[in-house]
């Protein structure tokens, strides 16, 4: 066996193993001499072997993973729901979104917002954001094509869009509410997740019906680098990702970019008033989102004329009002018997 | 090119490593990155082997496996492999599926020395 990897070709370095008393030294077979830092890494260094396997198991984007979910405990203890905006540049994100910032603040005063702004450089989307009076962060990524979970800490530091929510009574008891559900995650398996999410749905409705009037209390949208590749794969610290795709690119994208349909819990089809001019195909768009995601919302809307603009505020500030389509109730009971099979198995 | 980005997640977690269990240069490197992780091998490869020069990696062997995309088939009730989301059941040739698998981006272990 070769010693520099274990592996079975049978070269030069046949006849020298590593001796279990040598100390890490290779001895040569046939002399019994011993040749210290002949090994692979040519220097010998007490108390370490020459070459070894280090068992890891990790997850390539496990550190970014740890931000995001200290974002997501950070974000939720202050009563605030994170969206991560995804889309292709020119989708009208910024346009949308500062649509939408206006007919929140007229429709629900209430909730507090904010922006992070990620691009390649110039602050000219946030400034269009701070001029509907929202305060917004801009993050330019520089040559980056996505934003990351320190980033968004970062620029998370400079917002206070919490600072509305201080104060509350009951902001403690959320805060603890949160923290619980976060322990709960971790010590979950994948499988469990579901099932989870279930009940969580229905504590929901509880709290509905017991006339809790904040489910949102303040919102912060992460208008991501525009690209439907790289952002799918990290998590920012969101609740949701929301991918934005408008009618006038191609209704193939799901098909074309399914890792970031796939991702997003929502996807929300705009410029929906330039449709009479396209030939695009607004079922096929959807059966093809579904395709990757067949729990995935969806919603159309135009910002400019404001149709299907209220569906969108109200998914928003009830992000689990909308009823579930008879496709998502199908999914969620099959994943739940899937969980349970997965269970008895176990 | 998230490639590059994620090549520098590998050798943070090599750097880690080398933290708690010294050790001069990565001989083998062996990753995972599933059919449906979202990654393309090319691309990894090349931003490997463009940051590795200097570090720990610099030298070292690729092995990447990577394992198949599985769903479940919410119409066979069953789990099936697909080569990439989007794919129809093999089975049935409808799209209900929820993925199970393949989604794995990690480092599995490394040959030090």
């Amino acid at each position: 066996m070769c010693v520099v990897c274990g592996c079975n070709s049978s070269g030069q370095q046949e006849s020298a193993q590593v001796a279990p008393d040598a100390g890490g030294a290779v001895v040569d077979a046939r002399t019994g001499d011993l040749h210290f830092g002949a090994g692979a890494a040519r220097v010998s260094v007490p108390g370490m072997s020459e070459s070894r396997a280090i068992r890891i198991e990790q997850d390539v984007l496990g550190a970014n993973n740890q931000v995001a979910q200290h974002n997501r405990a950070h974000f939720h203890a202050h009563g605030v729901r994170a969206l991560n905006l995804v889309s292709s540049p020119g989708s009208g994100k910024t346009t949308l979104l500062c649509a939408t910032i206006r007919a929140l603040q007229q429709n629900h005063p209430e909730v507090a917002l904010a922006v992070i702004e990620g691009d390649q450089q110039t602050s000219n989307d946030a400034d269009r954001i701070r001029a509907t009076g929202a305060p917004a962060i801009q993050v330019n990524t520089g040559k980056g094509c996505h934003l990351d979970a320190p980033m968004v800490a970062q620029a998370f530091a400079r917002l206070a869009p919490h600072d509305h929510a201080h104060g509350h009574e009951h902001e403690h008891e959320h805060e603890h509410e949160h923290e619980h559900e976060h322990e709960h995650e971790h010590e979950h398996e994948h499988e469990h997740e579901h099932e989870h999410e279930h009940e969580h749905e229905h504590e929901h409705e509880h709290e509905h019906g017991h006339g809790h009037h904040h489910p949102t209390q303040s919102l912060l949208f992460i208008e991501n680098v525009g690209n439907l590749v790289c952002p799918a794969l990290w998590d920012l610290g969101e609740d949701a990702k929301v991918v934005i795709l408008s009618v006038t690119e191609g209704e193939d994208k799901p098909l074309k970019y399914p890792d970031m349909f796939a991702a997003a819990q929502l996807m929300v089809l705009t410029k929906t008033d330039l449709l009479p001019h396209l030939s695009f195909d607004v079922q096929r768009c959807m059966d093809y989102a579904r395709r990757v995601n067949p729990g995935i919302r969806i919603l159309q809307l135009s910002a400019t004329t404001g149709e299907g603009m209220n569906a969108w505020l109200d998914w928003l500030v009830h992000p689990d009002a909308i009823e579930p389509t008879s496709v998502q109730a199908r999914i969620a009971q099959l994943e739940a018997e899937l969980a349970r099979l997965k269970a008895g198995q176990g | 090119m998230h490639e590059l980005s994620l090549a520098g997640g590998v050798l943070k977690v090599v750097e880690d490593a080398a933290v708690r269990e010294p050790f001069a240069r990565v001989l083998k490197l062996h990753l995972e990155v599933g059919k449906l992780a979202g990654v393309e091998l090319r691309a990894l490869r090349f931003a490997l082997e463009a940051i590795a020069p200097g570090t720990l990696l610099e030298g070292a062997e690729l092995e990447i496996d990577e394992p198949q995309g599985r769903a479940w088939c919410m119409g066979c009730s069953t789990e099936v492999e697909i080569a990439q989301r989007g794919d129809p059941c093999p089975s049935c040739g409808a799209h209900w599926l929820a993925p199970q698998g393949g989604d794995e981006l990690r480092v599995v272990d490394l040959q030090v020395a």
